[in-house]
């Protein structure tokens, strides 16, 4: 196969998937009337939301090697920080500012911890999975944190069938991938998160500052999850430190179906994307279909499998 | 009179193009210790996996007790009593050593272990071996490296061996663990058992074997009985080939001293190195492998922490010894180990060559893909590169290309002291000229080169001046005139 054509075919990946399985819920009679509407896919983008902002961080983490596995209690614990900023009367732009460094604190500590210490990600994060969580919990004194109203609120909505507009949260999350696309790209920062993944001692080898690198990977992958936490509040309008359990999941799913690699040093921000935009399709069309819940775990998990399998598939190919 | 215990004729075996095994010819009996000996890369590796039944012989016979012998695997050529030691134990470190004893041979019933048999055949094995008094119930990484490899002996003696083949088992013991090993040696000949005995260190060979083989370029260069065997004549079968007009002689004079090493040391392998590297000169590292060598070029670069001495490089005022540090100062590094450690298989060859600079790539963090490409283009046509183009992920490259891309990367960064540690392993003969032809130059236009090899004709064919590690000792530096591939086989194998 020509080299370019092939390259293509490994571009359209995740594509081809979206598009498998928006025509799939396209044809059914059931869906037909409402799945391809304007309104639907604004629902689906705004779901769609929080796990793509996760994923933005969860890509550089997976790209330069690691994994974070505290994201969901990252995202508990910074919606409850918001609730409570909020409660306190805090301008809205003060409590964007403090949600975001308070997620870049936690991913600052994983980092450091995990560069420091020279423990593998999966123990570090598995650690502070734990104490995020209680530590949401604590803030909160066990219950859902409630105030009156706030800006933040109106950034989710999709409340209004006839608004032709999109929210806030799909411009920011579409604005900060088209940034941290360019940025894993163009950047000495981003090609050094891929040095990371690659090869750490051939990085080191080079002269990389890998300790610094993993550090400020997870930190700004942090500040990403500190956001989710907001746009977690934005949907709840309610700090809620039992939120988002296990949501890590689903976006770590995100980023391997976009074609990232666990192993590190392959992955892209477009690809993540497009992962989560076909989980968020698969939920959506399962429901308008009116299949149980059960039924949807089941089939986001196969689709787990078989997009990693044709992946390998692919890769195999391109590499003989 | 027998069949020997071991009769091969004309054993040939290729890996694609490379022909590993020429024509081998070895003949070993039973109760006999026979020494091993060839450079490296002259086909014991591959002579005994053939042997171990990892890889299947192109051609030739083998017989073993005067029967056809063709193992289709290692577990095979277990149960028919040949048996391997390797040079790297393969030892399970989290479970007892009982427990290795018998793995993958437990006594059992019904699948529950009967503890009091493995017992008393796992101190059985050990007890052939006059070492009874090892606790059984240990976890394999708490006892040392000698009684590691007496373990992994025991294991082999499990299913009664005929045929026992040792791989370097003395590479990484002390003097006392040595004489230990030999006493074990000595008891399994008086058994019958046959021991193919691989080895550098030919005092050793000719202390233990009763006869011997030498190796080179994958056929037999000759063998006999070891007390006629004198180490300049193991030398002269080992090393006697005719050097090919590879290396580019051009007279230079070396200029200021660049790098200065005092007494460096770093446990376990690098006892001591002081040396000075001028510019304008190529200063070769002969020795074995595992010799210490690569240690030395590690901690010079900052790879590794010096646990002893010093290392000065003119004209470098960091205070700390770090890659980055060094490559600030002019220092470049070329990995042995090209795969683990050189490169960055999955990512384009255009980021492996110039990661060591890329803030220079662009402002205020960017970088600019163009201008990185521009400089790849420009080392992928000086050094003939066969690629598809710069963005084209390394890792589709072949062993050649990959390496000429290593050793850009110190080019295009550009390093000023290069280290070179075996440049030119397992790349085909075209780049290893072309990659000679590029270190003359180089050292020409008065940059310093360290240049570690185990070939000791590439050596000779480049250096100004060569030094020889021993058993993590640095000889002193002579120059290239003064030494001869003999004379460096005997400094490099402890018995000069």
């Amino acid at each position: 196969m020509h080299p370019v054509v092939k390259k293509l075919i490994a571009q359209a990946g995740p594509f081809l998937g979206l598009a498998v399985v928006i025509v799939l819920f396209s044809l059914p009679a059931e869906t037909r009337e409402f799945f391809l509407t304007f309104h639907n896919f604004k629902i689906i983008f705004t779901q769609t939301v929080i796990v793509a902002i996760g994923a933005l961080g969860m890509t550089l983490i997976i790209v330069s090697g690691g994994i974070d596995l505290s994201v969901g209690s990252t995202i508990a614990l910074t919606s409850v920080v918001g609730a409570l900023l909020i409660q306190r009367g805090w301008a809205t732009a003060a409590v964007l500012a403090t949600v975001v460094a308070s997620g870049g604190l936690i991913g600052l500590l994983n980092g450091a911890a995990i560069a420091g210490l020279r423990l593998t990600p999966f123990i570090i994060t598995l650690g502070s999975l734990g104490v995020a969580r209680g530590g949401a919990k604590w803030l909160a004194d066990n219950q859902t944190v409630n105030y009156d109203t706030s800006a933040i609120n109106g950034w989710m909505t999709t409340a209004n069938a006839f608004d032709r507009t999109l929210p806030t949260g799909v411009w920011i999350a579409l604005a900060l991938a088209a940034l941290t696309a360019v940025m894993l790209r163009q950047t000495v920062f981003g090609r050094y998160i891929f040095a990371l993944g690659s090869n750490e001692s051939a990085a080191r080898l080079c002269g990389v500052p890998t300790a610094r690198i993993k550090i400020a990977t997870y930190a700004l992958a942090g500040c990403f999850f500190g956001l989710a936490g907001l746009f977690q509040l934005s949907r709840l309008r309610q700090g809620d430190p039992t939120v988002a359990i296990g949501l890590e999941l689903d976006i770590i799913a995100a980023v391997i179906i976009g074609g990232a690699s666990l192993s590190g040093g392959a992955g892209s921000i477009l690809g993540s994307m497009i992962g989560a935009l076909i989980m968020s399709v698969l939920r959506n069309g399962s429901q308008q279909m009116g299949w149980p819940t059960y039924f949807q775990e089941i089939i986001i998990g196969l689709v787990i499998i078989v997009a990693v399998f044709l992946d390998r598939l692919r890769q195999g190919r391109a590499a003989s | 009179m027998p069949a020997p215990r071991l009769h091969l004729t004309g054993v040939a075996k290729a890996f694609g193009a490379t022909r590993a095994l020429r024509s081998v010819s070895l003949e070993v009996a039973s109760g006999e210790v026979h020494a091993l000996i060839g450079e490296n890369g002259a086909g014991k590796s591959t002579l005994m996996k053939i042997l171990s039944g990892a890889h299947a012989p192109d051609a030739g016979t083998l017989a073993l007790d005067g029967r056809p012998y063709a193992p289709a695997s290692p577990h095979a050529a277990r149960l028919l009593g040949v048996a391997m030691i390797y040079q790297e134990l393969t030892l399970a470190p989290h479970l007892s050593a009982q427990e290795n004893i018998l793995l993958g041979a437990e006594s059992a019933r019904l699948g529950w272990i009967d503890s009091a048999e493995s017992r008393s055949r796992a101190r059985a094995a050990l007890a052939q071996l006059g070492h009874e008094h090892l606790d059984l119930a240990r976890p394999v990484a708490a006892f040392s490296i000698a009684e590691r490899q007496i373990i992994e002996i025991a294991r082999a003696l499990l299913t009664p061996p005929r045929v026992l083949i040792m791989d370097e088992p003395t590479s990484s013991l002390t003097p006392p663990d040595v004489e230990k090993l030999f006493t074990v040696i000595a008891r399994l000949r008086a058994q019958g058992v046959s021991i193919i005995y691989i080895s550098h260190f030919l005092e050793e060979c000719r202390r233990i074997a009763d006869r011997y083989t030498v190796l080179k370029d994958g056929e037999t260069a000759g063998s006999g009985a070891m007390r006629d065997a004198t180490i300049d004549l193991l030398v002269n079968l080992m090393t006697g080939r005719e050097v090919k007009d590879l290396y580019p002689r051009r007279a230079r004079t070396p200029g200021a001293i660049v790098l200065s090493v005092r007494a460096a040391a770093r446990v376990p392998r690098l006892r001591t190195a002081s040396f000075s590297l001028r510019a304008g000169e190529i200063l070769g590292v002969a020795g074995l492998i595992g010799a210490g060598r690569t240690d030395l070029v590690r901690t010079v670069f900052g790879l590794d922490a010096l646990d002893a001495g010093e290392v000065l490089v003119v004209g470098s005022t960091a205070a700390r010894t770090t890659p980055r540090n060094r490559w600030r100062a002019g220092v470049g590094f070329l990995s042995e180990n090209r795969k683990e450690e050189g490169l960055m298989l999955g990512l384009p060859l255009a980021d492996n060559l110039t990661f060591t600079k890329l803030r220079s790539f662009g402002r205020y963090g960017w970088v600019s893909r163009r201008r990185q490409h521009t400089a790849a283009e420009r080392w992928i046509g000086a050094l003939k590169v066969k690629c598809r183009d710069a963005a084209q992920p390394v890792a589709e490259m072949s062993g050649g290309n990959q390496q000429k891309i290593a050793l850009a990367r110190l080019l295009e960064h550009p390093a000023r002291i290069l280290l070179l540690d075996e440049p030119t392993r397992g790349i085909d003969v075209g780049s290893k000229a072309q990659i000679y032809c590029l270190i003359g130059d180089l050292a020409t236009s008065g940059k310093a080169v360290l240049l570690v090899s185990s070939y000791l004709p590439e050596l000779l064919g480049l250096c100004d001046t060569i030094a020889v590690m021993c058993r993590g000792e640095l000889s002193a530096v002579r120059p290239c005139a003064d030494w001869t591939e003999p004379e460096l086989m005997r400094v490099a194998t402890g018995s000069g």
